[in-house]
């Protein structure tokens, strides 16, 4: 098969991939559907979407990451039988996909140059091999010193990795899956630039994005998906964010967050933390009351969610008090949180939250399993009746509560995440991140959910990196930036430059990287 | 193949009108029959093949000698699926069987000897599982260790001879009939049932299933992920126990030798029945079905009277099999 000429490089216009009615089932699902067309070289074309549209699917299968049931998958216009994402490679498309794919343990420059070392005599020739890497660095505009273990990498230096590690195989398409979602501020500034610089030097980007801003921004093209079908396909300049939702739900979005609710001015303190120390979180001290959204913002790093696990138990505390309404809570670990009315949805459902394997009534009962069982016997009917409620509660759709939960969609997942913690019936919730991968349809269900629980007298710390939702659901904004509170805000004076000028205030000298 | 069916079931059966969410019983899955398809076949082929195979002499004879490997395997189904794995049992049920000779062979009660045996054992578990748990040492190694403790002690107590126990009413332990089949068959039947619920119907058995499944996950949901990791290997070192006890009653001796062919025979089971060896996934029925496949190509082999050393090739060829099976499916549910 060979690796093709690089001819499509200048001429843009040129169809660099091309998909003729392309179809993928998983099981019995249509996860594509007759999907037609055609990225040309030198553009940024993004791909929009609800969860479960089938972006990520049609990304993999233009990666060769996963193979297609029917249709053609044409690359230069020569139809091509991608097996493997090193048979994508060899014809100059690369992958970033959601996981970074790096090797921990190895320097910068060898995880770039991995499998395509410069050689002498069957050895790693490590001089040519920086020297390459300079080039190859300087060429892209990186800075990142060749000798660094990748695991100490932050997740943007670690995406330059990735991207350097494609040019160095001279990608001409390089597919990139959500590249923003794990970056805060100015990383994904530095994002952007770079996607704009790879397609001025006449490469070609595939960017799956959630967020309409970014996309809007960065693309030449735009292709919203529903369903595993393209619902249409159209210049940037033709779109709008209201344009693509409503294109992406198949209906209007009359608005994305339910309306503010009053704390009431008795409303007493639900969960009191002093001096808090830990992992990461430096003295912190506040007040949430019952009834209240209290926003946590801040940059990735600054210690949100060490300061959530510690305040949940999960992490050993060093110092300072946490009260749950007046009583003291011991740092004993998340089952002492729950039963005493403190939850928690953990910032990734995969590592922290679900067991993928079981079905959603069992992943939903899981922490308050005592209350539904007799002797250590789990009484199923019990169980099923009050996993149920709670699962049209946080209306989880098109599945039942039986299904297994690795297969339903992100936000699903996350629903019956959250339909876990309401069966603890908790007077404190920490949500951390609780839309992140969430379509917008179910980001509008969980803010809704969240209005609800504290209107009924729950309160909760938000905890996001989307300074939208905390400026649209918070009637309380913390601001952390290195371990400790570097402002509270409140009423009118949350906004998105009062946040972001208090999260960035002193990182002028960090920025660098 | 059966994959494909078992993914095809769960999303497409399940759109429940809006508002009313349909809870459905648990659709077949496909692949959990799958290891049933095997035994099935080989069952009907040696039926065919052979005519005394089936007999209720020789089937109940199957059985009577897998009793202590059932009983050990179905106990270790649990350590596996909660995300470990008990290599001691072999030397444990070494030093149970030991100990219940020590005991009965100077006369005590053999109820008392049991139960001083079956305690040994728990110990043993618990020692396994507080050190793979709160020390954080890979239950491999830490059980592969502890093997050799235990063999050491016992062989220590015995000075490496066989115990022999002249107490005959010590035999009737595995030995005794009750409406025509031995008491080792239904201290095992017993033993399968009462884990099979355990395992299937309570808390604890929902514990073990989220504790190998996602450990980080279960302990935000608030299960103690050690606490029911080393009740896990305690059941494991008990059952290995009481495996010794039923075997060593059997032949009137104790002997302390480390096991491994056993640790080995009951790890092969537990896989081939389908249980993940990498934690979250199983089941106990699934664990008998594969530790009497295994016993039934033993058996067959026999039978037929075919060259032995094929029985080896043929289980090693299964085992790998049942374990791609396993990756196989992980991979294509991604």
């Amino acid at each position: 098969m060979g690796r093709l000429a690089p001819s499509g490089r200048s001429s843009t216009g040129a169809a660099l991939v091309e998909l003729r009615d392309v179809s993928k089932r998983f099981g019995g699902v249509h996860a594509l559907a007759g999907i037609s067309l055609e990225i040309p070289a030198g553009t940024v074309h993004a791909l929009v979407g609800e969860n479960g549209a089938g972006k990520s699917t049609l990304a993999k299968i233009i990666a060769g990451a996963i193979p297609h049931d029917s249709g053609e998958l044409l690359v230069d216009g020569r139809q091509v039988t991608l097996r493997s994402p090193r048979e994508g490679l060899d014809l100059g498309i690369a992958m970033m996909a959601q996981e970074l794919l790096v090797v921990p343990h190895l320097a910068v420059a060898q995880n770039v140059f991995l499998g395509v070392e410069p050689r002498r005599a069957g050895w790693v020739d490590r001089r040519a091999l920086r020297r390459r890497y300079r080039e190859l660095a300087s060429r892209a505009g990186f800075s990142l010193d060749a000798d660094r273990r990748v695991a100490g990498l932050r997740v943007a230096e670690q995406q330059q990795v990735e991207i350097m590690r494609a040019l160095a195989r001279d990608a001409r398409l390089i597919v990139m899956d959500e590249p923003s979602q794990a970056l805060a501020g100015a990383d994904v500034e530095r994002l952007h630039a770079i996607i704009r610089s790879l397609a001025a030097q006449g490469r070609t980007v595939l960017l799956v994005s959630h967020f309409l801003r970014e996309v809007l921004e960065l693309a030449d093209t735009i292709t919203v998906m529903r369903d595993g079908r393209i619902v249409r396909s159209a210049p940037a300049a033709q779109e709008d964010e209201a344009s693509l939702i409503q294109a992406m739900l198949g209906r209007p979005l009359t608005s994305a967050y339910p309306p503010k609710l009053q704390v009431a001015p008795d409303a007493g303190v639900a969960l009191r933390v002093r001096g808090l120390a830990a992992r990461g979180v430096d003295n912190v001290s506040f007040d949430l009351h019952a009834g209240e959204i209290l926003g946590l913002a801040g940059l990735v790093g600054a210690g949100r969610s060490e300061l959530a696990r510690a305040i949940f138990g999960a992490d050993r505390r060093q110092g300072g008090t946490v009260e749950l309404a007046g009583e003291p809570l011991s740092p004993r670990g998340p089952l002492a949180s729950l039963r005493h009315g403190l939850a928690m949805v953990p910032e990734s459902r995969r590592e922290l939250g679900l067991l993928y394997s079981r079905s959603a009534v069992e992943n939903v009962s899981l922490s308050s399993l005592r209350a539904h069982s007799r002797l250590g016997v789990v009484d199923r009917r019990s169980e099923r009746a009050a996993a149920a409620e709670l699962l049209s509660r946080v209306a989880l759709t098109r599945a039942g509560g039986e299904s297994i939960v690795g297969t339903l969609s992100g936000g699903n997942q996350q629903k019956v995440l959250f339909a876990r913690m309401l069966m603890c019936r908790p007077r404190v919730l920490i949500a951390d991140e609780p839309t992140r991968g969430v379509d917008v349809g179910a980001k509008r269900a969980i803010y809704d959910l969240l209005v609800a629980l504290a209107s009924e007298g729950t309160a909760i710390l938000l905890i996001s990196s989307e300074i939208e939702e905390i400026l649209g659901l918070a009637q309380r904004v913390l601001v952390m930036r290195r371990g400790g509170i570097a402002a509270e805000l409140e009423g009118d004076a949350i906004s998105e430059p009062a946040i972001l000028a208090a999260a960035f205030s002193d990182t002028s000298v960090r920025q660098a990287a | 193949m059966s994959t494909e069916q078992e993914q095809a079931s769960a999303p497409e059966a399940t759109p429940p009108p809006p508002g009313r969410p349909a809870l459905r019983l648990p659709a077949v899955r496909w692949r959990s029959a799958g290891i049933l398809i095997p035994f099935v076949a080989l069952f009907v082929a040696l039926s065919i093949g052979s005519a005394p195979f089936f007999s209720t002499t020789n089937l109940l004879n199957i059985v009577d000698q897998q009793a202590s490997t059932l009983v050990i395997a179905v106990a270790g189904t649990f350590v596996l699926i909660s995300g470990g794995i008990d290599l001691s049992v072999g030397a444990t049920y070494g030093l149970a069987s030991v100990v219940f000779a020590e005991f009965a062979a100077h006369g005590w009660d053999p109820a008392f000897a049991i139960l001083a045996a079956v305690l040994a054992g728990v110990l043993v578990g618990l020692a396994n599982g507080i050190v793979s748990t709160v020390f954080r040492i890979n239950s491999l190694i830490a059980t592969l260790a502890m093997s050799f403790v235990v063999a050491g002690l016992a062989s220590l107590v015995t000075s490496g001879n066989l115990v022999l126990v002249s107490n005959q009413g010590a035999s009737q332990i595995s030995t005794a009939q009750f409406l025509g089949v031995n008491m080792s068959t239904w201290v095992m039947l017993a033993v399968v049932v009462a884990l099979g619920l355990l395992l299937a119907r309570t808390t604890y058995g929902r514990y073990v299933y989220a504790a190998g499944g996602n450990a980080e996950a279960a302990r935000f949901a608030g299960v103690r992920v050690n606490l029911v990791r080393v009740i896990a290997f305690a059941l494991s070192g008990g059952a290995a126990a009481l495996g010794g006890v039923l075997d060593s009653a059997r032949v009137l001796s104790g002997n302390s030798t480390n096991n491994t062919t056993l640790t080995f025979t009951v790890v092969a089971g537990i896989v081939v029945g389908g249980t993940s060896i990498l934690g979250g996934e199983g089941a106990v029925w699934r664990t008998v079905v594969g530790v009497l496949l295994i016993a039934l190509i033993g058996n067959g082999y026999g039978l037929l009277s075919l060259n032995p050393l094929y029985e080896q090739i043929t289980l090693g060829a299964i085992m790998i099999l049942a374990v791609g099976v396993d990756a196989w499916s992980r991979q294509t549910r991604g």
